[in-house]
This record gives C-alpha cells, structure tokens and sequence, in this order.
C-alpha cells in the first residue's frame, strides 16, 4: 500500500463561539490516512469530529491547521481537482425532493461535465444497480428513506469519483436497507477499487464495512488498524457481568478486583465489564465471590473482544455511555 | 459558469412549475394590491400638485417593482431549503460555479417576475390604465422589473446563506422590502409627499426602477432620465450579485 488516497496530517478545527454555545475544538490534531482501494471506516459516537474531519476532506470546510491530499491533491491549494476526484455523500439526504431521481442523477453528472447522453445513460446503469429502477422517473419526495439514501450514494457515483465520502450512510435505515447498502459498499470497494471513507457511529457497521478502522475521541485518532488486529491486540477475554442493583459504592469493584487474572474493571451504572485471561475460568471465581457477598446478579457473559471493548480501551468509556454523553 | 448557470436554471424552473400553487399565488397577490391600492388611494389623484389625472395607470408600474421586490424576498427560502438537506453542502464539494450556483436560481427568480410583470399590466390595462409611450415604454419596465427582482433575491439569498434560518430570513426582507415600498413613488406622487420621504426615495432601487418604468411609458419620456435610473439600478444589482456569490465562502467557513 505505497499510495494513499487520502493523507490527513495534524487537522485542527475549532468552531468559534456562537451565542449559545462555546467555542468548540472539533479537531485536535487529526491525522489519518487511507490506501488506494480501502475501506475505511472513521468509528466514533456523535461529535467526535468524525463529520468535520470530512467536511474538510471533501473541500466543503477548511482546517485551521494541517493539511490534507485527497487523490495526490492539496484540499486547500487544488479544491477544484479535489472535487473532481471525490464523491461526497453527506449526512443529511443530498437529493432534490422535487425533482425525479433521474433528474436528480443526469444534473450531477451535467454538474460533472458529462453530456446530456452520457449523463443519461449513466443515471439509468445507477437506478438500475440501486434497485432503482422503477422508481426513477418519480420525484424523490415520494421515495422511502431507504430509497432517498440509495439515491444520495448513486448521486456521490455519477462521476466516477476516486474516493467517496460516507458520511453516517446507513443512520436511521431500517435492517434490510442496511444490509443492502453494506453490499453495495463491498462491491464497489473489492470490484472497482474505489476508496471509501465512511464515518459511522455503529459498532457493527464498522466491524462489517471497514477494512481499515480508525477510531476517534474527541477530535483525535485514538487507534487505528484493521478491526482483526485492533481486537487481537486485547488480550484475554471480556467480561460483562450486569447487576441487579448499581454498584453505588464501589465495593463490587473492590471485590472483584481482588480476585487473580481479572483486571481492567469498569462500572457502569449496573453492567460491570473486566478484562480477564481466561474466560472459563474467571467465570466461576466472579460468580462465586458474588454469591459470598449475597449480591444479586441477572446475569454472566464471556466474550471474545469486541470493538466495544476496544473502544473503551482506548477511551475510558464504553461506546454506549460516550454516545449518551454526547 | 454559463453552462452551469442553465443546469440550475433548469432545476428551479422545472421545481417551481410542479409548484402551481404556488405559481398561483405569486400572481394572485399582486392583482389583489393593484385592485385593492387602485380603489383605495383613487382620490389622491385630485390632491392639488399629483402629476396624472388616472391613478390606475400611475400605480400598475410601481405596482409591478413592489411586486418584484416582494416575491424576491422569497427567493432564499429555496436556498434555506437545500441547506437544511444536504443538497446545498452536495454542491458546494462539486465543481459547480458558485456564480452558476447563484445566477441560475436568480435567473428563475426573474423568471418569475417577468410573468407577473406581464400580469400586472394586463390587469392595470383591463382596468382603465392607458400608456402613451411605446413597446419601449414596457420593454424598460419589464427589465427593471427583473433587475430589482435579482438584486433583491440575490440579497435575501445571501441572507439565507449567512442566517441559515427561514424564520430570519423572511423576517428581514419584512423589515426592508415594506420601507422600500412606502420611502418610494410607487403609490403617491413624489410632488404630494413629505420632503425627507423624497431625500430617502433618491436612494431607493426600488425608486429608480419605478421612475425608468414611468418615464419610459410616458408620452414624452425623458430618457436620460430612464438611462440613468436603469445604469444605477444594473449596478446595484451587479453589486449584490457579486457580494451574495461571496455569501458562499462565509457559509462553507461556519460548516
């Protein structure tokens, strides 16, 4: 992998204040790079800076600091050639509600310089390829939301872009509709060497999609790597006992922690994780140091580790309670 | 920029005739004012020192600017529409010309005003007004009724673009297009109005737009009169224009 499509080095970005909120740093020193032909997935919960970090890479927003090459050209000296390589489907549906979806295609590929023809033709393949078809000469006011979101990927295409932004593709989509765009990002990834970066805020679609992961916390990449390594370098297994009551003073904690090959214990609210070396027989010794203490359990799990667990390695805290806070 | 101006042009006009609601509202509106202020003011044509003897034929050209200043206001709702989508940020990571990006959706706008133009005077018409001067005489109106329509909807787009807000948006353009309208001689002879209503009109885009209108249809224009008003009126516009083109940089620096 001697070529990157996207290169990122030490992105900074802060918001100034506005009336009601203060200033916010939404980059912190972001630097991520993605191979040729790579799915990357950028994980992290809501305002980790996962958007604005695409906002920038697309030549949509402008980094106070750093810089950044998407398809070997500079975002800020070269936007134009930028914009001509990409494909930036953004977070909100990007369609036209009042006019067709092949409406909608033939003008961004006119956008894009193709003739009318080529442009036509190249909007049916995409409605076809969407399971579109029918539909395209309806106005996307009257599509699904599964339907507008296949729409706003075949509009990031037209072009043929190098790379293509993801921005949250699959956010609020029903299962179905999911699992359709996931096999359309495969294939396009594995068949046509795209590169793809995508943002996305669920662990599975991250463990699914991505060939590559970065994770990110509060405006920074915290790790990084496929999402095999990142939870092979977790040694032992996961833990997740849940708690009838909370764990108020912290003396399940304690009497946990006395306990040998168990470590990295993290509580909250009434779920109660812990790293140990071996799961078969951790399990016996927690739940028997429960029962001495009388203290009530609803239930005992052993995992392998799981993104999760690589998460709040990484960060503290577990996907969940950081999507909360945020 | 030019093909791209026709690709947006295109996408606004296509919108805003599956839209004939709409349509029928921006036409309805102006001929309710022109009927309504017609029967209204009709006296004031008899307070000594007002310039025409039919009230009917001094309104429908200012009748025609207010219109075009009006339904400009509008125009950034459209804009505040794409913003609130991912539409707008979709464009903006293209390659489109911000110029084309502006100009089209302008150019649709006037669209608009030239229809309604065209309406106002077939009303005015059918109500008694009669115009001395020649197919000059509208030809002048309908261009200065389509420059003040994009000047004013290039400036309430550039609004849009900074406040990204529908609520403020319209606010605005309320707080300025009723000022413009009254501060003007749209509806009353500059020679019956207060002194400082006629120093404020002197620097009134609407005002100049109604001056050419009325000059140009009169029976003996003055026409360096009509060319100056319609040179101050191209200038404004080519400035707003310019300056509503770098409304995008602020919006894509605050995203």
């Amino acid at each position: 992998m001697a070529t990157h499509a996207v290169e990122a080095v030490d992105l900074v970005k802060t918001y100034p204040a506005g009336r009601k909120n203060p200033p916010l740093r939404a980059l912190d020193g972001l630097t991520v790079s993605v191979g040729e032909g790579v799915v990357l997935g950028l994980l992290g919960p809501n305002g980790a800076g996962k958007s604005t970090t695409v906002k920038i890479l697309t030549t949509l927003s402008r980094a106070d600091s750093g810089s950044a090459l998407v398809a070997g050209y500079d975002v800020n000296r070269a936007p134009d050639q930028v914009r001509r390589s990409i494909g930036y489907v953004p977070q909100k549906s990007s369609s036209d509600p009042m006019a067709t979806g092949l409406e909608n295609l033939v003008l961004s590929g006119r956008i894009f310089g193709l003739s009318r023809q080529e442009s036509l033709q190249r909007a049916r393949e995409l409605l076809e390829r969407f399971g579109l078809g029918e539909h395209g000469s309806r106005p996307v006011k009257t599509y699904s939301g599964g339907m507008q979101r296949k729409l706003d990927v075949a509009l990031g295409l037209v072009h043929r872009p190098k790379v293509l932004f993801l921005d949250e593709p699959t956010t609020g989509l029903d299962p179905e509709a999911r699992a359709d765009l996931w096999n359309e990002v495969v294939r396009m990834s594995g068949q046509e060497g795209l590169t793809v970066l995508l943002t996305t805020h669920y662990l599975e679609e991250a463990d699914r999609l991505a060939g590559q992961l970065a994770i990110v916390d509060h405006g920074r990449i915290v790790a990084e790597g496929t999402p095999e390594a990142l939870k092979a370098s977790l040694r032992g297994d996961s833990v997740h006992v849940e708690l009838v009551d909370p764990d108020i003073d912290g003396s399940v904690r304690v009497l946990l922690g006395q306990l040998a090959g168990i470590d990295e214990i993290v509580v909250e609210g009434n779920t109660l994780r812990a790293r140990v070396d071996r799961g078969a027989t951790a399990v016996p010794a927690v739940l028997g140091a429960l029962e001495d203490m009388a203290i009530p359990v609803v239930a005992v799990t052993v995992s392998r580790p799981s993104l999760d667990d690589v998460y709040l390695q990484h960060t503290g805290r577990s996907f969940r309670v950081a999507e909360e806070a945020a | 920029m030019i093909a791209h101006t026709g690709l947006i042009f295109g996408r606004w006009t296509r919108a805003s005739y599956r839209q004939p609601a709409l349509i029928a509202f921006t036409l309805v509106q102006p001929a309710i004012w022109l009927l309504l202020f017609g029967q209204l003011f009709q006296g004031v044509v008899d307070i000594p020192g007002f310039g025409d003897s039919s009230y009917i034929a001094f309104l429908t050209p200012g009748i025609v600017m207010m219109t075009a200043l009006m339904t400009s206001g509008w125009s950034g709702t459209s804009f505040v529409q794409d913003m609130e989508r991912g539409v707008m940020d979709r464009m903006l990571a293209s390659p489109v010309s911000r110029g084309g990006l502006m100009a089209g959706q302008l150019l649709s706008n006037a669209t608009t005003t030239l229809i309604q133009t065209i309406l106002v005077f077939a009303i005015g018409i059918a109500a008694g007004a009669r115009y001395d001067g020649g197919s000059i005489g509208y030809l002048v109106t309908v261009v200065a009724s389509m420059l003040v329509g994009t000047a004013f909807g290039s400036l309430s787009n550039a609004v849009a673009l900074l406040t990204r807000q529908q609520e403020a948006l319209i606010g605005i353009s309320q707080f300025v297009s009723l000022p413009l309208t009254f501060m003007s001689s749209i509806m009353i002879d500059p020679a019956v109005a207060p002194h400082w209503v006629n120093v404020a009109a002197r620097y009134n885009p609407v005002d100049w737009a109604t001056i050419a209108a009325r000059q140009a249809l009169a029976a003996d224009p003055d026409w360096s009169s009509v060319s100056r008003h319609c040179l101050y009126l191209l200038a404004f516009t080519l400035i707003v224009g310019w300056l509503s083109t770098r409304a995008f940089r602020t919006y894509q620096r605050s995203v």
